[in-house]
């Protein structure tokens, strides 16, 4: 077990590694390093400043160097905009959205599985083959453009529902949260809601496939030959097996629900690290851009490793195998 | 001897988009207690089938559609789903074939066992562990106390399948249908679970159903043997009788294609044609198209007669022995 | 596709043998509801390309645009006279109109960036399954770490280093969707490369790049074809979002996204078919095209033939 999370650790490693080589050059091959880090204003003398601090004028290779010490020292560059740090902004805008991508993947689990349950128990069902028709919209239709929906008839149209902003937040647990007041439970459901869809309906696609194929399976009809209850059946022969394939896609997918809350935060108007990164591309803020690919890069590196550790757990087999190798 | 199991005019049919599949057609037979039956045929024949239909385990497309399975004398044929489900695994258990697939492989055996027990009776967890791992022993596993902790994933296939047999066992049923339960297995495994299960059924009087496609595996094992083709019971009687002296046609051609020592050197008998399409079967004895002996007395549907102490369906029994 | 079609129906005439296309297009009108996507889809495609000639202005033609025709609603009559069915937008402009010109836009990006990316794709793929060994190691080792992004990010990621414009737009496209070509035709040819036939053509001493164009490549199209679809209507829907959170093509190049951004400050005061019409157009090219390649993952499939 030890084995197998040390060789993972190390190919996450090797991947951080080359991400960063590879927003280094994005950044300082590609575009115009100057332009790129330093602000627009500057005038002929901080120019000339800008390039001796970052060592524009030293060979790429040690230029790198330079960048992966700052990098490493949690040093991103300040941004122009706000004047600071560019992490400390994001770290700062991080817990917002943290929380839009958590309420998105708990409502596309607990939407998702239950609608996919129920379409691949009863394939047939009219109610069922609606469920899969839903999903194949939530497939197709572009995420900005439900969420400009669901402001037009919640917000605009019924009035029901805030469209904007975050609401107020309350410290809980030592965590600051909209989730703890009922005026940020009214402002975060219509963006969750907008970025679960999708998930919604790759967790109902996911779920009723592995029902579909587990009931068809031999351990399914012996257990219905020991006299088992249909409940127990479905909800510890089948969940727990259907479980693992979910559970690693869903895992996986938090890290898209992450990058995609871009477009929600920007629709919503919701103060987390995705809107902004906008803010910061349309204001020409790159030490902020750098700074959020470096973390989102991060990020998927980290959901990558848990999701591969849980699958270890949850799969005996995993487990097995490596052992063995 | 009392009848566990009585079946009668029993049919099965699977209504597919093709058409309808007559799986079972009418089948007859009893099993009484303690008794070991040998239900052959080949794949397709309908043995599996009836099985499934004494538990009622028939799914969409296919039901039962005419016909009586007595249990200890009650009719379980159109029982409700809440009464069969207090006699499967409990009453009437069943073992399946491929040992690697009827084990859940997230599941732990104990929990799989354990689970059995609760669905029928309330004690506590402890002894359900007791029994789970006594009935381990008798199947003859060593250290069931660590197997139980495994997964099946981490067991042969010849251990898994004596994991099911266990399972099977662990409520004291009253009959077992046991649907090729060795045919995914070695040989020399195949020949400990047959005696493990012989053993089995002699110590607590359990009746079996041992359904197979190979005749010589029931041959050491069963006290009657029934055959079956194309979802009806051609030839049913005692074992030696069946074996020594087959007097349907059908059963005559699959003794002949079965290798033996006493044949050696000789050419192996083979039953010419392809076995029946099920949605288009002929009209009268399904054999008959593959059958040397048929002629057109065969074509209105041959009824069941006793000859020589046996239920056969032909026309033209093979009173002479094998001539193959 | 009428070439062809003309060819099976001089075969069809001499000899009743049903050719694959034939039994492939009898297959694919089985079903209702893409036979309905696939004409919608023409529909939407003839209306692009017909566009100058059928709209009653040129939107982008200062002109022919008057501001005082600003945000009127579906149905008002414009200052020059015709009838503006679905309303205009706030700068004058008919939205049927801008719609139309905005469809051409973004279906040229998505077709351009779906076929450059199927391009490479395809070139890559085909080269690790035809070097083998460490060549295709490190190019199928690339392509997974790709695929471990959403594309929708690292079409983000390469915006926000490149810049907007069209150009980036459709490089960043290429480069978020090239791995799922070059997986596809890896996997694909894979399992062509194990089959006898091709064993059989390299014993009779055809060159390997013969055994690729000929016998290979040939084998991927149905795959290809499948992806192509689903990849071209993600592309579309991808850059109408870039566009729509203004990272993507600029207000001179206005796509069906930049047409739904422009609308939405208005959205919230009741305007709703300055965002709506654009939206709806949008997402009937973007379904129906998911509609045609979900059916044609259905009809291509092998494994899901009897």
């Amino acid at each position: 077990m030890s084995a197998f999370v040390i060789r993972r650790l190390l190919q996450a490693f090797l991947v951080m590694a080359l991400m960063s080589v590879i927003v280094f050059f994005g950044v300082n091959v590609i575009g115009d390093p100057v332009y790129m880090l330093v602000s627009p204003d500057a005038d002929q003398a901080e120019l000339e400043a800008a390039i001796a601090r970052l060592g524009l004028d030293r060979p790429i290779w040690e230029q790198y160097l330079l960048f992966l010490q700052g990098a490493l020292r949690g040093d991103l560059g300040n941004s122009f905009i706000f004047g600071e740090p560019a992490l400390k902004l994001i770290f700062h805008h991080m817990p917002a959205t943290l929380e839009l991508a958590f309420s998105a993947l708990f409502l596309s689990v607990v939407i998702g599985i239950p609608l996919g349950l129920y379409a691949g128990l009863y394939p047939d069902n009219p109610i069922s083959k609606g469920i899969m028709a839903g999903s194949i919209l939530g497939f197709s239709l572009p995420t900005f453009w439900v969420g400009l929906m669901l402001i037009m008839v919640f917000a605009v149209e019924l009035g029901w529902l805030p469209s904007t902003g975050r609401g107020d937040t309350a410290t809980f647990l030592g965590i600051e949260s909209s989730l703890f007041t009922a005026d940020g439970l009214s402002h975060l459901f219509l963006p969750a809601l907008n970025l679960a869809l999708l998930k919604i309906s790759l967790a109902v696609r996911l779920t009723r496939a592995g029902v579909r194929e587990a009931m068809g399976q031999d351990y399914v009809k012996f257990a219905r030959a020991k006299g088992l209850s249909t409940r127990r059946i479905i909800f510890v022969h089948v969940l727990k097996n259907i479980m693992i394939p979910v559970v690693t896609v869903m895992g996986l997918e938090f890290g898209s629900l992450i990058g995609f809350s871009v477009v929600t935060e920007t629709i919503f108007a919701w103060p987390g690290m995705g809107k902004l990164l906008i803010d910061a591309i349309l204001q020409l803020d790159r030490p902020v851009v750098v700074a959020y690919l470096m973390i989102i890069v991060l990020f998927f590196v980290i959901i990558n490793l848990i999701v591969d550790i849980l699958y270890s757990i949850l799969d005996p087999r995993v487990r097995l195998q490596d052992q063995g190798a | 001897m009392t009848a566990v199991l009585e079946v009668e005019g029993l049919k099965t049919h699977f209504f597919t988009r093709a058409g309808v599949v007559k799986a079972v057609d009418g089948v007859d037979f009893s099993v009484a207690k303690g008794e070991v039956m040998g239900l052959v045929g080949e794949s397709g024949s309908g043995k599996s089938i009836t099985g499934f239909s004494i538990l009622g385990l028939i799914d969409p497309p296919g039901r039962i559609v005419e016909g009586a399975i007595r249990f200890n004398g009650e009719d379980i044929a159109g029982a409700s789903e809440e009464r069969l489900k207090t006699l499967r695994g409990n009453r009437i258990a069943m073992i399946f074939q491929d040992p690697m697939m009827t084990l859940n492989p997230v599941l732990r055996i104990d929990t799989q066992m354990i689970e059995a027990i609760l669905a029928h009776e309330k004690v506590d967890k402890r002894e359900a562990w007791e029994r789970s791992r006594d009935a381990l022993g008798l199947v003859g596993i060593p250290s069931p106390e660590e197997r139980l902790q495994a997964y099946p994933h981490q067991l042969s296939g010849g251990m898994r399948q004596r994991v099911a047999i266990a399972t099977a066992f662990l409520n004291r049923p009253d009959l077992i249908i046991a649907d090729e339960p060795t045919t995914a297995l070695d040989v020399t495994i195949q020949a400990q679970i047959i005696h493990e299960a012989q053993k089995l059924t002699r110590q607590t009087g359990t009746a079996m159903i041992w359904i197979t496609h190979d005749l010589a595996v029931v041959a050491g094992l069963a006290d009657r043997i029934s055959v079956m083709y194309a979802g009806r019971i051609v030839e049913q009687g005692e074992t030696d009788l069946v074996i020594d002296h087959p007097l349907h046609p059908y059963t005559v051609g699959l003794l002949g294609s079965v290798p033996s020592a006493n044949k050696r050197g000789e050419r192996l008998y083979q039953i010419e044609g392809m076995t029946p399409n099920m949605l288009d079967l002929p009209e009268g004895c399904a054999f008959a198209p593959r059958c040397r002996w048929a002629t057109d007395a065969c074509t209105p549907p041959p009824g069941v007669q006793t000859v020589d102490g046996r239920q056969i369906r032909c026309v033209h029994p093979r009173r002479e022995g094998v001539t193959a | 596709m009428t070439d062809i079609s003309a060819d099976t129906a001089t075969v069809d005439e001499t000899a009743k043998v049903e050719t694959p296309f034939q039994r492939f297009r009898s297959e694919f009108f089985e079903s209702w509801i893409a036979t309905g996507a696939l004409f919608l889809l023409g529909l939407i495609i003839i209306l692009a390309l017909l566009a100058p000639y059928i709209t009653p202005q040129n939107p982008y033609d200062l002109g022919q645009v008057d501001v005082l025709d600003g945000r009127l609603p579906p149905g008002s009559e414009a200052f020059t006279g015709y009838t503006m069915w679905l309303g205009s937008d706030g700068s004058g402009r008919d939205l049927y109109s801008a719609i139309l010109y905005g469809l051409r836009i973004s279906l040229a990006v998505g077709v351009a960036s779906g076929m450059i990316a199927l391009v490479v794709g395809m070139a890559v793929g085909l080269v690790a399954a035809y070097a083998g060994g460490r060549v295709e190691n490190v190019i199928m080792r690339l392509v997974d770490l790709q695929l471990s992004f959403p594309a929708s990010l690292v079409a983000l990621m390469l915006v926000a280093i490149l810049g907007k414009g069209i150009e980036n737009i459709i490089l960043a496209l290429v480069v978020a969707q090239w791995a799922y070509y070059a997986r596809t035709v890896r996997g694909t040819a894979l399992v062509e490369r194990r089959k006898e036939y091709v064993e059989a053509a390299q014993c009779l001493g055809l060159s390997r790049t013969r055994v690729v164009f000929r016998h290979i490549l040939p084998n991927c199209l149905a795959p290809l074809i499948v992806v192509g679809t689903v990849q071209t209507a993600h592309a579309i829907s991808l850059e109408a979002t870039l566009s729509f959170l203004g990272v993507g093509l600029p207000q001179t190049e206005p796509s069906l996204g930049v047409l739904i951004a422009n609308g939405f400050e208005y959205m919230l005061s009741g305007r709703y078919w300055i965002s709506v019409f654009p939206g709806i157009a949008l997402l009937l090219t973007v379904v129906s095209i998911n509609l045609v390649g979900d059916h044609l993952r259905d009809v291509l499939n092998p494994r899901l033939k009897k």
